[in-house]
């Protein structure tokens, strides 16, 4: 049975689905979806195709939408999506994980949920907000937002998470208790001596190496980093980059070794490609070595950023490779990375892009 | 009764839902229970979990803004509205 891609999008202007052709070369637009309501982060179920949109809204708050036809028609919930009574309401979704657990929905300010009847309802995973760090939680320049969200993919007791300005936690009782995954990994904007603390660091974007779940990335606000202990110690993987900074990161689908990033020029010089050139670098041997990947994409005067949701493989062989800009542009790659074209134009700014395989 | 006018951005959000009804309601706290009632999830799109009534969402009870303990006379006209907001 042949098999296509679709990727999926978040904006601040709605959900936005693309449907490619067996060559990955020709792609439909439909969208957009969710009332337009900023979408922070699209999922598919990858087993049976529903796909999750999360997001927020000036008016009516958090929500999670669910489409169970591809995006023909939506549902939404927040039943259950609430602290207690007094608590600064929640804002926005910001991530999303199926999972063999249930399906997680990470939101801002920064806690966990769960659903255990595919959203139709929620519950507080409290034990995260019980963490004794909490009253020194800080928001980044993004907000207090749990914006990663891995759960093992064997084991429903464990899941780590990544809140920006605050690090990276794990539970290894389904989220009940929560320790603190930040050994290693610095924070350039404290006083020299008080740089490697035990929380309070900047983790921009958390992934899992695929067949390896103790393999993680971790792309911060300083550095880039890999852990093969299950986040207990992080090592810098930053020699050979442009930058230590970036927000996005995406590991290839099959090898565990293979890592996307799009590092930016910096966090105080305007948080766009370095020298203005677009480039995605690719680590083939866990980021000891890396590989700059231009061809297809503009050099010269390039003065967009890729945040922190919005790069992701998909599961064919050769793996294809997206990324979506804030300015509104989705660049692909059907060929790992070494050539690239934009796939859509003009659509509003792209805060997340996942893809789903179908059958067809 | 009171009658209750709907912002129309909330009306694709529940799909059958009027922009005018009626309903039996003493406050505006229970005209959001009567809604919550009637199409499920409605409540948490107009009120946090403060609780409260939405930041950038207005509630005018005879002209008047409201919060959810605003008493309501009989025939009041409860009007919810989408403030100013986005980007």
């Amino acid at each position: 049975m042949a098999k296509q891609v679709r990727i999926l999008l978040g904006t601040k202007k709605g959900a936005f689905i693309l449907a490619g052709d067996a060559r990955r070369r020709s792609w439909e637009l439909r969208g957009p979806f969710c009332d337009t309501w900023p979408i922070n982060h699209v999922v598919a179920d990858q087993a049976s195709g529903t796909v999750y949109a999360a997001g927020g809204n000036e008016w009516f708050g958090p929500a999670v939408w669910k489409s169970t036809d591809l995006g023909e028609t939506w549902t939404h919930s927040s039943d259950g999506l609430a602290y207690g009574t007094g608590e600064q309401p929640i804002k926005s979704v910001w991530s999303l994980a199926p999972s063999i657990g249930g399906l997680y929905a990470g939101v801002e300010p920064a806690g966990l949920f769960r659903s255990g009847d595919d959203g139709t309802s929620w519950e507080h995973v409290s034990g995260l907000r019980d963490h004794p760090s909490r009253p020194n939680w800080q928001p980044g320049g993004g907000g207090l937002i749990l914006h990663s969200l891995i759960p093992h993919p064997t084991d429903r007791q464990q899941i780590w998470v990544g809140i920006s300005s605050v690090g990276v936690f794990h539970t290894a009782d389904g989220g009940a208790h929560w320790e603190t995954r930040n050994q290693g990994t610095r924070c350039d904007f404290l006083p020299e001596g008080q740089r490697y603390p035990e929380y309070g660091q900047c983790v921009h974007c958390l992934v899992m190496a695929p067949g390896m779940p103790d393999r993680l990335y971790q792309q911060n606000h300083c550095g880039m980093y890999r852990s093969d202990d299950g986040a207990a110690h992080w090592n810098s993987i930053e020699e050979g980059l442009p930058s230590s900074f970036g927000f996005p990161a995406a590991v290839h689908p099959r090898d565990p070794a293979g890592l996307y990033l799009l590092p930016l020029n910096g966090d105080i010089r305007g948080r766009y490609v370095p020298d203005a050139n677009a480039a995605v670098w690719r680590t083939r041997d866990g980021g000891a070595s890396w590989q700059d990947l231009r061809e297809g994409l503009p050099q010269g005067n390039v003065f967009w950023g890729v945040l922190r949701q919005a790069m992701a493989t998909d599961a064919l062989e050769p793996a294809g490779v997206y990324f979506g800009t804030n300015t509104g542009v989705l660049y692909g790659s059907a060929d790992e990375g070494e050539s690239w074209a934009p796939i859509a134009q003009n659509l509003p700014p792209i805060f997340s892009v996942e893809t789903l395989v179908v059958a067809t | 009764m009171v009658v209750v006018s709907l912002p129309p951005a909330l009306l694709s959000l529940f799909p059958g839902c009027e922009r005018q009804l009626e309903l039996a309601a003493a406050t505006v706290e229970e005209v959001m229970d009567a809604l919550h009632a009637r199409w499920p999830g409605m409540r948490d799109r107009l009120c946090d979990s403060t609780p409260r009534i939405r930041r950038h969402i207005n509630i005018f009870v005879d002209g008047e803004k409201a919060t959810l303990s605003t008493k309501l006379r009989e025939g009041a006209d409860v009007f919810i509205m989408t403030a100013i907001s986005g980007g």
